[in-house]
């Protein structure tokens, strides 16, 4: 699988991600710098990373969704190529457009990180096939600003659509309707506040992550 | 339009003894500062002096003492003197880290003051060229019913984690404790760890004359310049004087910083590198001055500057964070600058480095400083302070005391008390698992963290202690528990304990008393960091802690750093299976001075509390040697070092930790309030597997050192199956009265409530 890594200014989880996607797919992703204005050819993969792109001293996601390297993303989105946004990285994709919402702070207004429970909700798409079967997983969470919104129309959508990928077991941040993590519509963009390439063995997010990774390999 | 003339003027202007003691320059100073100089200074020239000849840069009262701290073994590649200690952790990588306080900041303004102490202790570690890939705070409040308590908790953690999260360095490790003696000077030591390649470790030396200074980071404003006196006497007028001088962090272009710093350090480019702490600019260019025996010319018009008509004496001692000096070797300017360009950081030639040994300084086209470096560095005061010898309490007289009734309250009461309770709602504000490595952090409340070395499968142990009732109680004995706890700590994982760094924070070292708290604690730390062949790399003074003219409790934080050949041997206090039987390693006196128990329970303070447990060194090195062993071997289930609140707390936390029933059985040794509470040291708890027989255990220590003491006191899972219905705990006691009977008898849930419940109740003002 041929996949890159967005590195904005402020990513700090796009090594892990690099690392996961290494390890997971047996081949490592192209690091691609936020200005250069364009991906590489024939990508199966774009990991939008997490961290604190620009610091995130606007709004979470803002100034990174208005990056020369959005508009390569967008056209990369709409070939069908699949998007996989963790924590900062799926605050931005919510700017981009390319995933309906928002995150807002945290309802606790504390910045979280913990052992997270996951229903995934869906085993339909091409990141969470390999959770056939499941009914909760773990994967850590480490953000401020998770708190999934968006209007009714857009949760109903979301939900009659199989379009909720992951919902928390136990609502960590005030999400609508428990979201951890949607899909786009033709279920090519994920975008989720969980951790998934902190979960991939051998450290203390555990192993539960693996299967986003698994279920792409094992997509078209 | 920024009047040029008028700031030479006030920037040239003579100073006199009198300016100078407002500098906070005493009369022996003055002296020593106008003969060196064979003139009387100007304000740029003053200003330099007084904040190189602070406490603070100079270590002018402890210099003399820390010389005491062993600086080698076979690992220790720098030891203190450079901005971080560097050990060598094989395969031609290094680990480097230092630990730095941030006390005073912090109380006024707990954000930005514990912000920008994360922010502070960064710089430090990868100006050597180090990664950073963990941070580990020891943080210190005052009693929970203080007004400010609360507030000061809210303030420091979410700085803390607001500037480490944000620049993607996992926060494995700390520790939090309340005591009214911090009521008005809490206490924030960070913690920073980095990796490095051996053969690219930066230093503060080696910059030679005829090369560029290059200043890169962050533009330089007023804030940081020193303290509300010397706003006063400044030129400026308005309100932008008034300005606080607590820094702010801006962790976005700290991590910038990193990034950048680290590209430009695997070229071929830095002959030297100082970040810009305390003292900013000055005391960054005076370091690689001194320690390059060179002299430095800067033209500050060439500085980056957040604001208008600073003056020379404000741009020396702003303390504006995220900012780095360099000396370049010649002709990589353009390489460095396209690096910095690249991350959208300020990066300028600002000066070069020259052969007079002088620091010389522009502005505006004029000479405002012309100084000697050297006695700004070298010849800077090393005071012999009067000190006395601390009292010696007398021994704890526990006959004057009632017997607890109920066991179970006062396990209740221990566990859930400030110092003991769980610090789940700090720790969660801090993301521990960034960078991918973290193999176990504060979230299985383990004695010390595990990271791994990327890519790797060995790993760093790092852990924080200090118990400060004890260093109170007995400078020297409580100095050399510090260290015994965490040579402990580190090896209670499996970890190979490597070096420490410190941080010893201690009152008004002008007072002999506290000065001989300071004497006395170095001495008994020297002594323990001997004979336990763990060195001193690197550290940090932090004097005149004070409240109302009272020092605070003597507080020497250590900062353990131990190596892990296989990250697969590792053992936490969590992995206790039902079954296995509960194993005391080292010997219980029943010491009870200056413990949990008679703090909380009996509710002693100061001397009546007694003195600490004495350290037997020899011993501590002999049981963790074998606990580390058996580690090693795979013969253990879950590992804990008994400390706080003695056998019983420490059994409580592995028992919650893998939320398994334990009991402690009558019979044994184990059976009043000396044995279950007592804080002997040199103690650890094991779950060993049942299917190992007292023989076998035997057989180890046989095989290990006969003099190793060991005694099976209980064990996990169910004592009478079917009893209780959820996981719960007993101890039971006996006498020859009453025959068998239990002294505990608790739901494990009802021990999690006490324990997990209360900081988050606190916090939320719950009372």
């Amino acid at each position: 699988m041929k996949s890159a890594v967005i590195v904005f200014p402020g990513s700090n989880c796009d090594r892990d991600a690099a690392v996961a996607l290494e390890t997971m797919t047996g081949q490592a992703p192209a690091m691609i710098w936020h200005k250069d204005a364009s991906l590489p050819d024939g990508l199966d993969l774009v990991v939008v990373p997490g961290g604190f792109s620009y610091g995130d001293y606007l709004r979470c996601g803002a100034m990174a969704g208005n990056s020369p390297i959005i508009e390569p993303l967008k056209a990369h989105a709409t070939r069908g190529g699949y998007v996989l946004g963790i924590c900062n990285g799926f605050q931005i994709l919510c700017e981009t457009g390319l995933l309906p919402g928002a995150l807002m702070r945290n309802a606790s207004l504390h910045f979280v990180c913990k052992p997270q429970a996951l229903r995934p909700d869906s085993a339909n798409s091409a990141f969470t096939s390999a959770y056939a079967g499941t009914s909760e997983v773990s994967i850590p969470i480490a953000h401020h600003d998770g708190n999934y919104f968006a209007d009714k129309a857009t949760l109903d959508a979301l939900e009659g659509g199989g379009r909720v990928a992951f919902r928390y077991v136990d609502n960590p941040n005030g999400s609508a309707r428990n979201i951890a993590g949607i899909l786009s519509e033709n279920g090519r963009v994920l975008g989720m506040m969980p951790h998934p390439e902190r979960a991939i063995g051998g450290h203390e997010g555990g192993a539960d992550g693996r299967g986003v990774f698994e279920s792409l390999l094992g997509a078209d | 339009m920024t009047d040029t003339s008028a700031i030479l003027a006030h920037l040239h202007a003579e100073q006199t003894e009198e300016d100078a003691a407002g500098h906070g320059i005493n009369a022996e100073e003055w002296e020593r500062l106008t003969s060196r100089l064979g003139r009387q200074p100007n304000l740029v020239e003053l200003g330099i002096y007084s904040v190189m000849w602070s406490e603070h840069c100079s270590y002018k009262s402890s210099r003399r003492h820390l010389s005491k701290f062993p600086t080698k073994n076979e690992y220790v590649i720098q030891g203190p003197g450079e901005n971080a200690g560097v050990i060598d952790i094989g395969d031609g990588q290094a680990a480097i880290f230092k630990m730095e306080s941030h006390n005073h900041p912090s109380y006024i303004e707990p954000y930005q003051g514990a912000a920008t102490g994360v922010g502070g202790i960064l710089r430090d570690v990868f100006t050597m060229g180090a990664r950073p890939i963990a941070l580990v705070n020891a943080l210190r409040f005052g009693d929970p019913s203080h007004p400010k308590t609360r507030s000061l908790v809210a303030g420091v953690v979410a700085g803390i984690g607001g500037y480490g999260n944000c620049v993607g360095v996992p926060t494995v490790a700390g520790e939090t404790q309340f005591d009214a003696g911090y009521n008005g000077n809490i206490l924030v030591n960070a913690m920073a760890v980095g990796l490095a390649d051996q053969d690219k470790i930066f230093y503060a030396r080696g910059a030679t004359p005829g090369n560029p200074i290059f200043y890169v980071g962050s533009k330089t404003g007023r804030d940081g310049i020193h303290g509300a006196t010397m706003a006063s006497a400044e030129f400026s007028e308005g309100d932008e004087e008034k300005r606080p001088t607590v820094q702010v962090g801006d962790p976005f272009t700290e991590k910038l910083l990193i990034e950048a710093c680290l590209e430009l350090m695997a070229t071929d480019a830095i002959q030297a590198i100082q970040d810009m702490g305390a003292a900013g600019l000055t005391s960054s260019s005076v370091e690689m001055a001194d320690k390059g025996g060179i002299g430095v010319e800067m033209d500050l018009d060439k500085v980056p500057q957040r604001e208008e008509g600073m003056t020379a004496y404000e741009i020396m001692l702003s303390e504006s964070q995220e900012r780095m000096l360099m000396v370049l070797k010649p002709g990589k300017e353009d390489l460095a600058k396209a690096i910095f360009e690249k991350y959208d950081l300020d990066a300028e030639v600002i000066g070069m480095t020259t052969d007079t040994g002088h620091m010389v300084l522009t502005q505006f086209g004029e000479t405002v400083c012309d100084i000697p470096v050297a006695p700004l560095a070298d010849d800077a005061p090393n005071y012999d302070r009067p000190w006395v010898e601390p009292k010696p309490r007398a021994p704890l007289d526990l006959s004057k005391y009632p017997e607890p009734e109920d066991y179970g309250e006062v396990l209740l009461k221990l566990m859930s008390s400030p110092d003991m309770a769980s610090k789940r709602w700090v720790w969660e504000q801090y993301d521990r698992h960034v960078m991918g490595d973290t193999v176990d952090s504060s979230q299985s409340m383990g004695d010390a963290a595990i990271v791994r070395i990327h890519g790797t499968n060995k790993a760093l142990a790092i852990c924080s202690d200090c118990n400060p009732h004890y260093v109170a109680a007995d400078p020297y004995e409580g100095g050399k528990a510090v260290v015994a706890e965490a040579y402990r700590n580190l090896s209670a994982v499996g970890a190979t304990p490597i070096a420490i760094t410190d941080n010893l924070n201690f009152g008004n070292p002008e007072k002999p008393d506290i000065m001989g708290q300071f004497v006395k604690a170095v001495e008994g730390m020297a002594e323990a960091c001997r004979a336990l062949d763990f060195p001193v790399v690197s550290g940090n003074v932090s004097l005149y802690n004070e409240t109302d003219g009272k020092g605070i409790p003597p507080t020497p934080v250590v900062g353990g750093v131990g190596l892990i050949g296989d990250v697969s041997k590792v053992a936490t206090l969590k992995g206790a299976q039902p079954g296995d039987v509960l194993i005391l390693i080292g010997e219980t006196k029943g010491h009870l001075g200056a413990s949990l128990y008679v703090r909380e329970w009996l509710g002693l303070k100061g001397a009546e509390a007694g003195p600490p447990p004495p350290v037997d060194l020899a011993a501590e090195k002999r049981n963790a040697d074998f606990v580390r062993s058996l580690i090693e071997q795979g013969l253990v289930n879950a590992v804990h070092d008994v400390s706080e609140g003695g056998i019983a707390c420490a059994a409580a936390e592995m028992a919650l930790a893998s939320n398994t029933s334990f009991f402690i059985d009558s019979g044994t040794d184990v059976a009043t309030v000396c044995d279950l509470f007592s804080e002997d040291s040199g103690r650890f708890l094991l779950a060993v597997p049942s299917k190992l027989s007292s023989d076998d255990i035997q057989d180890w220590i046989d095989a290990f050192d006969t003099s190793v003491k060991w005694s099976l006191i209980g064990g996990f899972g169910d004592h009478s199956p079917g009893m209780y219905e959820e996981p719960y705990l007993a101890i039971s006691g006996a006498s020859a009265q009453a025959g068998i009977y239990n002294l505990v008898e608790l739901p494990l849930s009802r021990l999690r409530e006490a324990h997990e419940g209360w900081l988050p109740a606190y916090m939320a003002g719950v009372e």
